[in-house]
């Protein structure tokens, strides 16, 4: 496990065990969206967008 | 010599991961057949440069509807089979679409209108009886879906939207207010087959579980299954969920979703959703 700091909080995660579009929450509660993984990057994601659906 | 892995010939294009998309991954993984994940945000198509699609078949799963329409398109375009059909979503994206296709198939739905102004919007809920449900023409979820009591409730609505809204809303989809127990049925069908179905049960009157509706197993009837696969036919077929309401008049079809979210639904029907979904993605793929 491996703690990561970003400027909306901390995220603890397993690197290689993470998945592009992954949401992960830091411990200060905001959603991030897994965006880049070599190198590592993070978004906040959206909560809804208005042609989200199913 | 040296053997080169071949690519997968199926892939999953996707942009959010919801759970839906992590048991298909799953599901491929466990069933051993290769597939390719493919992130939508990180995709750039160069037309100049348009090359035929490494896949033989794609299934779009993107959580954005415009994105999920736009690579069924692209992907369709250089040859790949794709789940669903950019046709298949164009017409499930829109209700208009959506009423229309039931329509001329003469599938069962509840009464439904469109009209352009708010004179002709008010003169279909006349005829319909309040209450009415107004929707817009494109969304999920339930969202800005309004059931209006009487016709002020509707001209107060009509006039928010008027002010406020793009050319989208003012296409006013208004439907007759079904009563229903409490509850609506969501039928899975993956290409010719219907093979599970839930209840999906709330106080409230949107059922949606995306608004906090409650899952149970629902049995397949012989109804159920011919509305449902008539319904799925009409819209042009493929992986599809058929959103149905017990009324006075039978069975009654309300929406077909082209991106179906199944997370509350595997082990309530005890079907393994995801892996009739790939093993339906395995069948297409070209014989070699």
């Amino acid at each position: 496990m491996q703690t990561i700091d970003t400027p909306y909080g901390r995220v603890d995660v397993e690197p290689e065990n993470l998945t592009l579009g992954e949401l992960v929450v830091t411990d200060e509660g905001t959603e991030l969206e897994v965006v880049g993984l070599e190198p590592l990057r993070f978004e906040p994601a959206p909560e809804e967008d208005e042609d989200w659906g199913e | 010599m040296s053997e080169v892995a071949a690519r997968p010939r199926i892939a999953v294009v996707y942009d959010r991961l919801r759970p839906e998309e992590r048991m298909l991954f799953e599901a491929f993984e466990r069933s051993g057949v290769p597939f390719e994940q493919v992130y939508a945000p990180h995709q750039a198509v160069d037309f100049s440069r348009f090359e035929p699609s490494p896949f033989d078949v794609v299934m779009e799963r993107c959580l954005s509807q415009t994105r999920g329409l736009a690579f069924s398109r692209l992907y369709t375009a250089a040859g790949a089979q794709v789940i669903n059909r950019p046709e298949v979503i164009e017409t499930c994206g829109d209700k208009l679409a959506t009423n229309a296709a039931l329509a001329a198939a003469g599938v069962p739905a509840p009464r439904t209108g469109v009209a352009f102004t708010a004179e002709a919007v008010l003169e279909l809920c006349e005829r319909f009886g309040y209450p009415v449900v107004l929707k817009p023409v494109v969304g999920s979820w339930g969202r800005m879906v309004s059931k209006l009591s009487d016709r002020d409730a509707v001209e107060a609505v009509l006039e928010h939207k008027e002010v406020l809204g793009g050319p989208q809303h003012k296409v006013f989809y208004v439907q007759e207010f079904v009563r229903k127990p409490g509850r609506d049925i969501r039928v899975f069908v993956v290409g010719d087959e219907v093979i599970a179905a839930i209840y999906r049960s709330s106080e409230h009157w949107i059922t949606n579980t995306a608004r906090g509706g409650s899952a149970s197993n629902c049995p397949l009837t012989d109804d159920l299954v011919e509305v449902a696969s008539a319904a799925a036919r009409a819209v042009g077929g493929g992986v599809l969920a058929v959103d149905v309401i017990e009324s006075e008049r039978g069975l009654l079809v309300v929406e077909v979703n082209h991106t179906m979210e199944f997370r509350n639904s595997v082990s309530t029907t005890g079907v393994d959703i995801p892996a009739r979904v790939v093993r339906y993605a395995a069948e297409h793929v070209v014989p070699v």
